[in-house]
C-alpha cells in the first residue's frame, strides 16, 4: 500500500525539503513515517492545518524549503491564512489526500471534499490532481521546482480506503 | 498594571543585534515599527493566529539565530494550538512575547478572554514551554530574549491605551524579500 509515498519522499529529499508540517492522516501514513524517519527533515505535527501555513511562511523567511501534508477536510481550516501566500508571494507545496470522492464511506466528509479544489483556487493556490498512483511523485517534483503555491490532490481511489475498517488497518 | 506597551517593546528590541522578529497583526506590528522599522522584522497585517507558528518555522529554519515573536493577546488566543505544537518541538531559540492589554485594540477595545482570567503563560507552561511567566512590572527581559534556552513565553500585562498608529510597510512582498535578503544574503536561495 501507498507505494507512491516512497517516490514522493524521494522527491522531498531531492528538493532539499527541511521541514514537513502535517496533520495525521491515514492516507498519508506511510509518507509521514518516511519523513519522520529521515534525519535530514524536521517533521512537525500540527494541531490544525492552519498552523502549517504559518510554519511554511516562517520557514521560507528563514530560507528553508517546507511541505505541508493534510487531508482534504483540513483545507477549509486554512482558507483565510492562505491569503498570506498571495500578499507576500510565499511559495507553498501541499500534498492533500482526498476524501468525499467516489467510494467515500462517511457522508460528513463529502461537502469539504467537493469544495477542496474551489477553496484552493479561490485563494490563488494552483491545483494539480493525481488520479493514479504513478502521477503523484512527478506532480510533487514539479511543484517543488517552482516557487509557486501548489496543492497536489491525491484522488481517493489512489488512497484506496473504502471503509472504517480499511482506515483502521492502514 | 503600570506598563506601557511601546516602552516594553522598545526595551525588548533595544540593541537587537541579529535578532529575528515576527509581529502579530495590529497593535504589536505598530509597536515594533514605533521602536524602529528593521529589515529583520516581519510585521504581519493579516493571517491572524499564525504569528507564533511563523516564529516556529523561522526558529527551526535558523537554529543558530534567536527568534522573537511579539504578538497580542487576541492574536495568540486565535492560535492557541500553536503553543502545543511549539511545546512539542521545543526550539531553544524561540521566545514568544504576548503584549496583553486584555483588549481587541483594532476593533473597538472589546475585552479578550485574558480580561476574564485566562492565563496564557499557564497554558504555555502546560504545553511544555521551558520558561513561561506573567510579567507585570518593569524587569530586565534581555536575557530571556537573547540567551535563555527556550522555548520561552512572556505574557506582559500592559495598560489598555489607544496610541498613534505607526505603520510598517504594507507591501507583503517587500516585507518578505527584505527579510530574506538581510538574513540570507543576495543569492536569496534556500
Amino acid at each position: 500500500m501507498q507505494a507512491w509515498a516512497e517516490a514522493v519522499h524521494q522527491e522531498f529529499a531531492r528538493a532539499g525539503v527541511r521541514l514537513v508540517g502535517y496533520v495525521p492522516d491515514a492516507g498519508h501514513k506511510r509518507l509521514i513515517e518516511l519523513c519522520r524517519a529521515d534525519k535530514s527533515m524536521r517533521s512537525v505535527v500540527l494541531t490544525t492545518e492552519e498552523e502549517g501555513i504559518g510554519l511554511a511562511a516562517g520557514a521560507w523567511l528563514g530560507g528553508a524549503r517546507s511541505v505541508l501534508l493534510m487531508q482534504s477536510s483540513g483545507v477549509g481550516n486554512i482558507v483565510n491564512v492562505l491569503g498570506i501566500l498571495k500578499t507576500c508571494r510565499f511559495p507553498l507545496v501541499t500534498v492533500v489526500t482526498m476524501r468525499g470522492e467516489a467510494g467515500e464511506f462517511n457522508s460528513w466528509q463529502v461537502p469539504m471534499g467537493e469544495g477542496t479544489q474551489a477553496s484552493f483556487e479561490t485563494m490563488g493556490v494552483a491545483v494539480k490532481r493525481a488520479s493514479a498512483a504513478g502521477e503523484v511523485a512527478s506532480l510533487v517534483a514539479a511543484a517543488l521546482r517552482g516557487e509557486q503555491s501548489v496543492a497536489v490532490l491525491i484522488s481517493q481511489k489512489v488512497i484506496g480506503i473504502k471503509s472504517f475498517q480499511d482506515q483502521t488497518n492502514q | 498594571m503600570s506598563l506601557h506597551r511601546r516602552d516594553v517593546v522598545r526595551k525588548l528590541l533595544d540593541k537587537r543585534g541579529g535578532l529575528l522578529v515576527v509581529a502579530g497583526l495590529g497593535s504589536t506590528a505598530w509597536d515594533i515599527t514605533a521602536a524602529g522599522d528593521h529589515d529583520l522584522s516581519f510585521p504581519t497585517w493579516g493571517a491572524m493566529g499564525q504569528a507564533a507558528m511563523m516564529g516556529l518555522g523561522l526558529a527551526l529554519a535558523q537554529p543558530k539565530r534567536r527568534v522573537l515573536v511579539i504578538t497580542g493577546d487576541g492574536e495568540m488566543l486565535m492560535g492557541l494550538g500553536a503553543l502545543a505544537t511549539i511545546g512539542v518541538q521545543k526550539p531553544k531559540n524561540l521566545t514568544i512575547v504576548v503584549i496583553d492589554n486584555e483588549r481587541y485594540g483594532e476593533t473597538g477595545m472589546q475585552t479578550t478572554h485574558t480580561a476574564s482570567g485566562v492565563n496564557l503563560a499557564a497554558v504555555a507552561k502546560a504545553c511544555g514551554f521551558k520558561n513561561s511567566r506573567v510579567v507585570t512590572k518593569n524587569v530586565p527581559l534581555r536575557d530571556v530574549v537573547h540567551r535563555t534556552a527556550g522555548p520561552n513565553f512572556l505574557q506582559i500585562k500592559v495598560i489598555a491605551e489607544k496610541l498613534p498608529l505607526v505603520l510598517p510597510p504594507q507591501d507583503g512582498v517587500l516585507l518578505k524579500d527584505r527579510f530574506r535578503r538581510a538574513l540570507l544574503g543576495k543569492a536569496d536561495r534556500t
